[in-house]
């Protein structure tokens, strides 16, 4: 049977991050194939450029035997293909029927309003007579339920009579019934020999409802294969990677100091760098968030300053891109050079031409703006700036996303040296790896809750509890 | 060279809209020569025309300005100062009626803060909504203009109006309330206020510590706060506060420097024009001053042209349209041109 959509070679670059490395993917008429990984694995944006949406820098696509060259979504729609997106994609202020209208490019086109009738023999139109089931077409967008607008989306895709579908991450915002049911109604649209692509990073749910998996993981393709032989444990592996366990990582030796840290759950002493370990989106931003002071902490947090925070945004968080070096030094240590009201800018430009060539920044002057700066140079100068206050917490956030090798590993010394001077040190990473080379001790936020990670713990019992929790 | 080039695009800009008025005379068969010199000696022809004119205009055109450049520098939009400035001379008025017999020296800072404290009243509310409900004070700020013009409508009708009640305008302002002159011309101690001003929020602007908040919460409010703990809601609404205040005491200026009556369109459109000064100027303090003296003189220019020459005033608000185009131009394809680089 020839494949409905064929993946080979897919090569995608962004500056210094290779998004996709080589990766194939293939998929056959009448399944369900998901498609996992970390964030940032590269499930996006290979589904990205499936759909025409982001063009590949190598690599080929053939649809249904054919190679093709897609300019653009367009051209991947009237090849029968159609995609649901990570977020809503629905104009707030206009019909469930205007909508749809829109999708299909066609006013007074018939997906604006339900199929006749829902016991037809037509693929389609039974999967959209169930899906417009509870949905108004005079009703607007933004005033429909998430269940609703997640239907409209689908309803959208298949507008213009898509019968491959691409869904990314679409049962994110789900109720636990409204997951089941649409992945129902994939299940029946798939049977009746449509063929669907499901991005997820929720294990259960692949397992529930695919037929084959492919996992990615940095941008390639490490498994792939029949669900059926699969548990959650080997596909966790998969998708974490079988490298270094915590019980086989070299010892950090750290002489921890007094608890500098206690925030529901997370206790941090001087001297050791506790690595957090969430999948995105599991409240392990609001954690950190709340332990370096940039939302409001509560009465029971326990946490020393001065906190340095390296935040996860450098252009949007950690610097303002058309200021100078020295004003930013200066927008992170706006007290220090505060007299009575009036800034000390030359000291506060001295001490910035010292910090540059102290923290290696590659940077012409301490007058140029920030945005002239790479990536690494610029995550240089964020830690350079709150290591100089000498911190007794540092919160740092992927702080090696989008770094080269030589300037990841600049900010890994940085962040250690911190630790050996007696700060405590939390990291978190969407590279578990990353946490697993730099943190002395594990935690794991699930669902807003810190579990503990015992010291002999595997990678995979790790994957598992980062993934389903402790129960 | 360097602390050349800012000036640069002004100059093209002026160049560009005189050369357009004059194309446009031109063309509807004016007598361009003569109307050029008539906008020359109304500005700058004569000490009357260019203290009792130009500067005069300047004064609330620099004020106003000086305020939007406080807003827009903390990414605040401010379009209402026509509106501050109308309800500050309403208030200044009133407190103009009701110092007669005080003291000179107090009377005029009474009534200059009223003014003040007016225009801070009338931006309140935008500020409120945006805080609270994140209305943009875009909107509100310039739809409130409509509100103060009722205001103003009101009051030379109603509780202001003068005592012989024929014309919609207030009976004189008392002696006491009225800011010195220049002997000999228009010229009122308003400029002199501004012009400090202006030196002020230069220093504050690049000195303080207030003034480096405002431009990082106008560049990024969210780095502000992640990394320098600004909060930067109190920041803008401090910054759109002063904007209004400054407006307001253009406004309670103008009364009591200029007109010593209330009455409505007191504004010949300072509050839009000031917009322009201030966006030329690229928010710089010295730069409005520059700018406003600027507008003032293409504003008191366009009266003699009026008048020697019969070509309408308004003429001269296509050279100011042209003006306000190029240098946006310019600003934007700077911003464009950063936004290439940083990409």
């Amino acid at each position: 049977m020839t494949p409905v959509l064929e993946l080979a070679g897919i090569g995608k670059r962004y500056g210094s991050v290779q998004a996709l490395d080589g990766a194939d993917f293939v998929l056959a008429p009448g399944e369900i194939h998901a498609l996992l990984g970390e964030n940032g694995a590269g499930k996006s944006t290979l589904m990205q450029i499936a759909f025409g949406l982001v063009m590949p820098d190598s690599g080929t696509i053939r649809i249904r035997g054919e190679t093709v060259r897609l300019a653009g979504p367009r051209d991947a729609k009237a090849r029968g293909l159609g995609m649901v997106h990570q977020h809503f994609t629905s104009v707030p202020a206009m019909t469930v029927r205007e909508n749809l209208w829109l999708a299909a490019g066609q006013v007074r086109h018939p997906v604006g309003s339900p199929p006749a009738s829902a016991s037809t023999s037509d693929r389609l139109d039974r999967t959209r007579a169930r899906l417009w089931q509870g949905l108004d077409p005079a009703v607007r967008a933004e005033d429909l339920g998430v269940g609703g607008k997640q239907r409209l989306e689908i309803l959208q895709a298949l507008a213009t009579d898509a019968s491959v579908l691409l869904l990314d991450e679409p049962t994110g915002l789900l109720t636990h019934e409204e997951s089941t049911e649409l992945l129902q109604l994939l299940r029946e649209f798939a049977d009746q020999g449509g063929a669907v692509v499901l991005i997820t990073h929720k294990l259960a749910e692949a397992l529930a409802v695919a037929d084959r998996v492919t996992v990615l993981r940095r941008g390639e393709v490490v498994w792939s294969g029949a669900v059926a032989e699969q548990t959650a444990s080997t596909l966790a592996a998969a998708m974490l990677g079988s490298g270094a366990g915590l019980e086989e990582r070299s010892e950090v030796s750290a002489q921890t100091g007094d608890i500098v840290v206690q925030v529901s759950g997370v206790a941090v002493r001087a001297g050791e760098i506790v690595g957090v370990a969430a999948v995105e989106g599991n409240g392990e931003w609001e954690l950190l968030r709340r332990i370096a002071g940039v939302v409001p902490r509560a009465a029971a947090d326990v946490v020393m300053p001065p906190v340095a925070f390296i935040p996860g945004d450098r252009t949007t968080e950690g610097l303002i891109p058309g200021f100078s070096l020295t004003e930013n030094l200066v927008l992170g240590q706006l007290g220090r050079w505060t007299r009575r009201g009036w800034i000390d800018w030359r000291g506060a430009a001295e001490r910035t031409e010292y910090l540059l060539g102290a923290h290696d920044v590659r940077a012409p002057g301490a007058d140029v703006p920030a945005r002239t700066l790479s990536g690494g140079n610029q995550q240089k100068l964020i830690l350079a700036r709150a290591l100089d206050l000498a911190p007794r917490v540092v919160v740092a956030e992927n702080p090696t996303r989008g770094l080269d090798f030589q300037a990841a590993a600049a900010v890994h010394a940085r962040l250690r040296s911190a630790a050996a001077e007696g700060a405590g040190v939390l990291v978190y990473s969407t590279d578990l790896d990353e946490v697993l080379e730099l943190a002395s001790r594990i935690v794991v936020v699930h669902r807003g809750v810190v579990l503990p990670v015992p010291e002999a713990t595997t990678r995979e019992q790790l994957g598992r509890l980062m993934l389903e929790g402790a129960g | 060279m360097r602390y050349l080039r800012p000036l640069l695009v002004p100059i093209a800009a002026v160049l560009a809209g005189l050369l357009l008025l004059m194309l446009g005379l031109a063309v509807l068969g004016y007598d361009a020569p003569l109307a050029l010199g008539a906008l020359w000696r109304g500005a700058f022809g004569s000490w009357y025309a260019f203290g009792s004119a130009t500067l005069v205009r300047a004064v609330p055109l620099i004020l106003i300005g000086l305020g939007l450049a406080v807003a827009f520098r903390a990414g605040g939009l401010n379009i209402g100062a026509e509106g501050q400035f109308t309800v500050g001379a309403v208030g200044a008025t009133w407190m103009a009626m009701q110092v007669g017999g005080w003291p000179g020296p107090v009377a005029i800072v009474a009534v200059a803060l009223t003014g003040c404290l007016a225009g801070v009243i009338w931006i309140a509310v935008p500020i409120w909504l945006r805080l609270r409900f994140g209305v943009l004070e875009v909107i509100s700020t310039l739809l409130l203009n409509f509100v103060a013009e009722a205001v103003v409508s009101f009051m030379v009708h109603g509780p202001l109006q003068e005592a012989s009640r024929i014309y919609p305008q207030s009976d004189p302002i008392p002696a006491a309330a009225r800011l010195p002159v220049l002997p000999g011309s228009r010229l009122h101690l308003g400029l002199l206020v501004v012009l400090v001003l202006g030196l002020i929020f230069w220093i504050l602007f690049t000195r303080s510590a207030w003034g480096f908040r405002l431009r990082a919460v106008g560049e990024s409010p969210r780095a502000s706060w992640v990394s320098g703990r600004i909060d930067a809601p109190r920041v803008l609404a401090l910054a759109l506060a002063i904007s209004g205040g400054l407006a307001g005491l253009a406004g309670a200026f103008e009364v009591s420097g200029v007109t010593y009556a209330l009455y409505a369109n007191l504004s010949p459109g300072y509050g839009f024009t000031a917009i322009a000064v201030a966006l030329i100027a690229r928010l710089h303090p010295l730069g409005v001053i520059v700018a406003g003296l600027g507008f003032g003189a293409l504003e008191a220019g366009a009266a003699g042209m009026q008048r020697e020459a019969g070509v309408p005033a308004v003429a001269v608000y296509v050279v100011q349209a042209v003006i306000i185009v190029v240098a946006l131009l310019s600003v934007s394809r700077a911003r464009l041109l950063r936004a290439d680089a940083g990409g």
